[in-house]
């Protein structure tokens, strides 16, 4: 539940759902989430949800902070089942020339790129919020054997397609972008589709993913290509 | 393309220097990591619209600092440029007309359009009778370049691009707003969700000094500089979602206010938000430029507000 509402400007509601990050809370945040969206309330232009915060955005024009927040205090959950939520199965390479920090990680985490890969590869993953750019998924929980901070200076360019670890968290780089994450691999999948109308991102908040190894002539004959 | 309703274009023969579409911007996509993007300051993309007697949400030019240099192929168009900014009217007999804003302008078959620079500020806006024929993404044609979408394909307006206008259905009489931009001393801000995070000292230069605006500044974000701003509790958060006007402060102590492009999800301490009253002033300050902010109460921000939105209702009424 929330723990707490406060303003976040004079043109937001900022839910706070305590300070840990696992999916149980995520969840929560997920299905008040899709509940405010149901309500289409009047003036609220924005829902973002993230690991533990629900920010709501709202026109000043039509609306106010304190009429938001009574709306949200009083809001009548609905749990809605999550049939919707699917299983995303997206394809990576590995190769040395894409896994641009396999030998940090290599160095770090006193491990192999084999064993890295195998604790990496063919596990559930599941979507905690996306964001930052574009369709970006941030993913979680990595095993503890391979969870490193980020780097200490962020690239300028993340090649698109990047896949990157960072603490118990793992995401997709859906454009070039800067970007500090451990990346361990690319994939050829178009994980943003802006020409998708109904639903330009591959993978939203609740649902699970799933990497899987490819080689590089798979890689480059994929026929999703960028 | 609507052809039959096309019967002019703008060939562009200089881009500038950040010349995109814009319009109100995309609501409802946070949660896939757009942000609302429209023009950033929202009063004089208002006016742009009005003198030419547009819906108010008809994509007009922004542009930032160096405007772009358009010549017209076709009928005659009305047009008007807000802002403070510098241009001319080059007629096709050679002769160079100086133009003001807040006033339209009729531009006949090889006229030119020369916006050679905005005036101690950064945006102007450009707009059309009829407005401009681009495609909508998410019901709005505003060009965020990071995530590639919107009008020109998610592009800046480029050099040799045409620039197709949509007939006008109206007769225009030319306009004139007396409006001169004014200049505010401080940017009021209400306190940020991590305001605790920084020392009493920290506390004091954010809302004491003042703050110089980077090069490092555009639709994204302005990055500011000074004196630093001491944490004393964590330079990192869980990441989370942020809105525009958000004031952040990474490890190194300057902060950083999201702008209408912004990420929508950042992991630095949000010591502040920018009132909703002051935005569009904010995004006019140029690069090195001095920035002080003032701290008020939500209520008085939400005053604050009513008054700028009337204020600007009634600029609009004067356009008759």
């Amino acid at each position: 539940m929330i723990k707490n509402i406060s303003n976040l400007g004079d043109a937001a509601l900022y839910c706070d759902f305590g300070k840990e990050v696992n999916k149980e809370i995520n969840s929560k945040v997920i299905n008040y989430f899709k509940n405010i969206k149901k309500q289409n309330i009047t003036g609220v232009t924005n829902i973002a949800p993230s690991y533990n915060k629900l920010i709501i955005t709202f026109d000043l024009k039509l609306t106010n902070f304190e009429k938001i927040r009574e709306v949200i205090k009083n809001i009548d959950l609905k749990t809605y089942d999550n049939n919707k939520n699917k299983l995303v199965k997206i394809p990576i390479c590995c190769d040395d020339e894409f896994a641009l920090d396999i030998n940090r990680l290599e160095t770090n985490l006193k491990s192999s790129k084999d064993q890295i890969l195998k604790n990496f590869l063919n596990r559930e993953y599941f979507c905690y919020m996306t964001g930052f750019i574009a369709g970006m998924p941030f993913l979680g929980d990595v095993n503890e054997k391979i969870r490193l901070k980020r780097l200490e200076t962020p690239r300028v360019k993340v090649p698109k397609g990047s896949v990157g670890i960072t603490e118990k968290f793992c995401n997709i780089y859906t454009f070039e972008s800067p970007g500090g994450w451990n990346i361990i691999g690319n994939s050829p999948l178009k994980v943003f589709n802006k020409l998708n109308d109904k639903n330009p991102a591959l993978v939203n908040p609740g649902d699970t993913v799933i990497f899987y190894k490819i080689s590089k002539k798979e890689y480059e004959n994929w026929n999703d290509q960028k | 393309m609507r052809i039959g309703m096309i019967k002019s274009n703008l060939e562009v023969l200089r881009a500038g220097i950040n010349t995109t579409y814009q319009d109100l911007g995309r609501s409802n996509l946070y949660q896939i990591g757009i942000p609302f993007s429209g023009a950033m300051d929202n009063r004089n993309y208002l006016l742009a619209n009005n003198l030419v007697s547009n819906k108010k949400n008809t994509p007009v030019i922004e542009f930032a600092y160096q405007g772009p240099l358009l010549k017209l192929n076709g009928e005659k168009i009305c047009l008007a440029i807000t802002g403070n900014v510098n241009f001319n009217i080059l007629k096709k007999n050679l002769k160079v007309e100086k133009g003001n804003c807040y006033q339209t302008y009729y531009l006949e078959d090889g006229d030119q359009i020369d916006i050679l620079s905005t005036n101690k500020s950064v945006y102007g806006y450009l707009a059309v009778s009829g407005g401009f024929d681009v495609e909508l993404f998410w019901n709005s044609s505003s060009t965020n370049t990071k995530a590639k979408i919107g009008a020109n394909n998610g592009e800046k307006i480029k050099k040799g691009n045409l620039i197709q206008i949509l007939k006008s259905q109206k007769i225009h009489q030319l306009k004139k707003l007396n409006y001169f931009n004014t200049k505010i001393e401080q940017i009021r801000i209400i306190k940020g969700t991590n305001y605790d995070y920084f020392s009493e000292d920290g506390k004091k230069i954010f809302l004491e000094k003042k703050f110089t605006v980077s090069k490092l500044t555009d639709r994204m974000g302005m990055r500011l500089e000074g004196p630093k701003i001491e944490n004393v509790v964590d330079t990192n958060i869980r990441s989370e979602g942020l809105i525009k006007g958000v004031i952040q402060v990474p490890a190194d102590g300057n902060p950083i206010i999201m702008l209408s492009d912004h990420g929508t999800i950042g992991g630095y301490p949000k010591i502040g938000v920018v009132i909703s009253a002051d935005y569009d002033k904010l995004v006019q300050f140029q690069p090195g430029s001095k920035i002080k902010f003032k701290e008020v109460s939500l209520f008085e921000a939400e005053n604050l507000y009513k008054i700028y939105s009337m204020e600007t209702q009634n600029i609009l009424n004067q356009i008759s």
